[in-house]
């Protein structure tokens, strides 16, 4: 008998993949413009470091809040006492309008179908455990997050059948695609208990189509699974098209009644309000029975009532909200483009994207061969010889090698500038070298 | 094809119990003393509201440790963005402090062993992950708090089995009944993973004797890859002697230092009771194994504690002064409450588990059953909350053997509001023995009830003399 559980041994988290890896190395040796100007710069964080000036002057107008009183008192017992896992009222209502906004207020959202957790992450955990049970298995095109070969199988024995998504259209979904998919977990004895995807993507940047999600939805209802749609970087979106949520897709077909029952988002502000530390996180279901069974799993992940009262407030002040809102997704989008014409002086494309907090970049040509290899040659010479920690694409399980994913919001706009110059030197050797050895490219 | 999973359909969360039927019923009429003044006392919630004026003054002479400043620069950005499953190290740094104090200082925490959680409930579930597979089990003494149904078995697959414990000896864990839980778990062909133990105990309110822990050592060495919990979580509310002893101090005395079951002994806190605080959602887990705390760390993404929180914590905490005066002053209250609690009941005739620590009574109310069964119970706890409009939690949600029981809380509400719980219960008991005065059976047992409630309640009497 094992003293400990088959979960606590070395690789079920799936945290030994390089996307962690380059993170280790980072930690070794850190870029500062000063200190250690020759260090790694962090491009394999998808952060949004953009507009905490904004967040601080509003807390600075907003002192009562943090200090946990309301109208000049203290509400400090209230709150300290306040561990209903149904969540404050004022937070959910907030919530529920900040994403019906995000969504053009294209369709409503209630409060009561909320549930509140401590972040996307134990989000997504707990709606495997209420959707699977062990052995079970979900879709994912891919690429995918890393993350979510822990989040969504770890402790819940959930299985992630991938669906691969190639360049050839922009890794957008297919119908041919998801029957592949479906093909291959049944050849693999896996019962397909729904899809999950992430819009706008991870890592791709790309808000998913209207055409996409009605594929999604057609393939639900024909084989009568679930859909989970990650929007957490749904309040990234900076440029066209506009952010089409499942919720819209599905609003849209009121014939079809039942596939209503098996749709979930999943919700953070972590990638929109650039505040992970603080664990705001929530699944947005139609099911009764969903949204009753996860109230009580979020038992194991409640946010902060501190941290609740606070995020409540600067919600409810919506010329804040709003003008919060509209300026992060105008530095976002300046961002991205820095990064986009940065990599293209040094002769790299990226995919065409409108969302996120990272570009999906092609390196292919780079690579001495294609294959995985060939790419995780690609990364380490990047991370050691250019000083840039950025994500390899095998690390989202992404089918062709080459691809990376390099994030934009989690610097300053000097070292994104630092970073693009080692990039063209990168670039600028490699293609001298390869001249000099008269391979043909 | 079943549209959900097993778990979200079963109840094996064990949320239509009792205990959370009460909690139900007091929403709809709850106690108010202007708005609502024959409403339902709660008094099945145990919550420590004795001393947030401290916490708050506290507050008010640093506000800017709310306001995300440190040495008046704001570092909002830095905390925003700290996601660190290790934790801030300034906070585990004051809550290993804090841990040690509250044990006399006889046994001092590495922070680098710590890992935080989104409360006890999260710290209780993420060990079971780590020590148990689906279908094994964990030994618990019972009476046991009614959460760990959930807490322990929902989502992890893993057992419970109770060891019995009996009012003839207080409830006392005894070398019989652990072999006899161990030998029950065998019949039900489950692997035993170990012992999860609450020190203080909830519902019991007493704190544990060494020789008890040193018993359950003594076990989990015997048998192989056995764990042993000890959840502390009330270990800062022990208002009266004996005093508290940890199981890590058990350890450290029995002098086996590089013995191998510092490797398989873990504790659990959190901040919810000592301080009040359940709703920041601060608890944590301590072990020495390290593959243990490695994979803890990791799934304690899970359930991180809020950085905003631990900023705050690690502030208060780590004042030092300001956490020894409120843990001084914090008992000195509780045991306050508890005198209050035991002498009402004790002038309706009722008499309680003598304890030192938490923030309930375990009362006995056998007396008060017209058979000696759980259905009778049920009957008596209805009318409690009903007519006598008090909600207690009844001995059978905590599993325990024996009908009569219930455990009253007395931390989560005014000194007038427990006056007034006080007079319901004379006037109940006063009303219950009148309608049975006639019965010749009745008023033979009720003398000599009488004698016995007097000789437990005695507060000259020390636990010590029991057992030991």
């Amino acid at each position: 008998m094992n003293m400990l559980s088959r979960k606590t041994s070395q690789d079920s988290h799936g945290q030994d993949s390089s996307y962690f890896l380059g993170w280790q190395e980072y930690e070794k040796n850190r870029y500062h413009p000063i200190q250690n100007p020759m260090g790694i710069i962090q491009m394999g964080l998808a952060e949004n470091q953009l507009s905490f000036d904004l967040l601080k002057s509003w807390l600075r107008r907003n002192p009562d809040i943090v200090g946990l009183k309301k109208n000049g008192v203290s509400i400090f017992k209230e709150l300290a006492l306040f561990q209903d896992y149904h969540g404050l009222p004022a937070l959910k209502n907030e919530l529920v309008e900040f994403m019906e906004k995000i969504r053009g207020n294209e369709m409503k959202f209630a409060p009561e179908k909320l549930v509140l957790t401590a972040g996307a992450t134990p989000a997504n955990e707990i709606l495997m455990f209420c959707l699977a049970d062990p052995g079970e298995a979900f879709i994912l095109p891919t690429p995918y997050y890393p993350g979510f070969d822990r989040d969504l199988k770890w402790r819940t024995g959930v299985e992630i059948v991938p669906m691969h998504c190639s360049s050839s259209n922009g890794f957008r979904i297919t119908s041919s695609a998801l029957e592949r998919a479906y093909k291959q977990a049944q050849k693999m004895n896996l019962n397909v208990k729904g899809v999950l995807v992430t819009n706008p993507s991870n890592p791709l940047g790309v808000t998913m189509t209207k055409t996409e999600l009605n594929y999604l939805v057609n393939f639900a209802i024909d084989k009568n699974i679930h859909i989970i749609s990650d929007e957490i970087y749904s309040g990234t979106v900076f440029a066209p098209p506009k952010f089409v949520s499942i919720m819209e897709v599905v609003n849209e077909r009121i014939s079809d009644n039942n596939i209503w029952n098996r749709i979930h988002i999943v919700y953070s502000l972590s990638k929109d309000l650039g505040i992970p530390g603080f664990r705001v996180g929530m699944i947005y279901s139609n099911n009764e029975k969903v949204v009753s069974a996860a109230t009580k799993m979020s038992s194991f992940g409640l946010v902060s009532s501190q941290t609740q009262y606070l995020v409540a407030n600067l919600l409810m002040d919506k010329k804040f909200t709003f003008k919060y809102m509209e300026e992060t997704q105008r530095r976002l989008k300046r961002r991205k483009e820095m990064l986009v014409s940065g990599l293209r002086n040094a002769g790299i494309l990226c995919l065409k994207s409108n969302a996120g907090l990272f570009c999906w970049v092609d390196m292919r040509h780079l690579l001495s061969s294609a294959t995985f290899e060939a790419e995780k040659e690609l990364w380490i010479k990047i991370l050691c010889h250019a000083g840039l920690n950025i994500s390899p694409g095998s690390s989202c399980h992404c089918c062709e090698p080459g691809w990376f994913r390099v994030c934009f919001a989690n610097m300053s706009e000097d070292t994104l500038k630092i970073a693009m110059e080692r990039m063209k030197t990168f670039t600028d050797s490699t293609n001298s070298a390869v001249k000099g050895s008269n391979n043909s490219y | 094809m079943r549209l959900l999973s097993t778990k979200a359909t079963c109840n094996s969360h064990g949320q239509d119990s009792s205990y959370f039927l009460g909690w139900q019923e007091y929403e709809k009429n709850p106690y108010d003393e202007v708005h609502n003044p024959k409403g339902i006392i709660q008094m099945g919630l145990a919550e420590n509201q004795l001393s947030f004026d401290l916490l708050e003054s506290w507050l008010e002479k640093n506000p800017d440790v709310a306001g995300f400043k440190r040495d008046g620069k704001s570092i909002f950005r830095e905390l925003g963005l700290f996601q660190d499953y290790h934790g801030l190290p300034s906070f585990k740094k004051a809550l290993v402090d804090f841990m040690a104090e509250i044990r006399g200082n006889k046994v001092t925490f590495d922070p680098n062993h710590i890992v935080l959680t989104a409360g006890a409930t999260s710290a209780n579930e993420t060990l079971m992950f780590c020590l148990a597979e689906q279908g094994e089990a964990f030994l618990l003494p019972t009476p046991y708090y009614p959460g760990f149904d959930r807490d322990l078995k929902w989502r992890t697959g893993a057992e419970i089995v109770p060891i019995q414990c009996r009012s003839s000896n207080n409830f006392q864990i005894t070398e019989p009944a652990l072999r006899e839980a161990y030998e029950e778990a065998r019949k039900r062909n489950l692997r035993v993973k170990g012992v999860l133990v609450t020190n203080p105990s909830n519902p019991l309110g007493t704190t544990m004797s060494r020789s008890e822990l040193n018993l359950l050592v003594d076990f989990i060495k015997e048998k192989n890859n056995m764990h042993l919990i000890s959840d502390e979580i009330y270990s800062g509310t022990v208002f009266s002697s004996p005093g508290f002893v940890s199981v890590m101090e058990i350890l450290k005395e029995r002098n086996d230092v590089a013995d191998e079951v510092w490797d398989r002994v873990h504790v659990v806190y959190s901040l919810s009771k000592d301080l009040g605080l359940p709703g920041f959602r601060v608890g944590a887990i301590y072990s020495e194994n390290d593959t243990v705390v490695a994979a803890a760390t990791k799934m304690s993404s899970f359930g991180l504690v809020s950085s905003q929180t631990q900023y705050l914590l690690s502030a208060m905490l780590g004042d030092k002064k300001f956490r020894r005066n409120y843990t001084a002053e914090n008992q000195r209250r509780l045991k306050r409450r508890h005198r209050m609690l035991v002498s009402g009941l004790q002038k309706a005739g009722i008499s309680c588990l003598e304890s030192n620590a938490g923030l309930f009574c375990w009362v006995d109310m056998r007396h008060l059953l017209h058979s000696n069964t759980f259905e009778a119970e049920m009957e008596l706890w209805k009318k409690i909350v009903y007519k006598v409009g008090l909600n207690i939690s009844p001995g059978s949600s905590c599993h325990c053997t024996e009908p009569g029981w219930f455990r009253v809380c007395f931390a989560n509400m005014s000194e007038d509001t427990l006056g007034l719980a006080m007079k319901r219960f004379k006037a109940f008991v006063a009303e219950s023995t009148c309608t049975q005065r006639t019965s010749p059976l009745f008023s033979n047992k009720r003398k000599s009830l009488t004698k016995w409630v007097f000789r437990l309640s005695s507060r000259d009497h020390h636990r010590e003399q029991e057992e030991r």
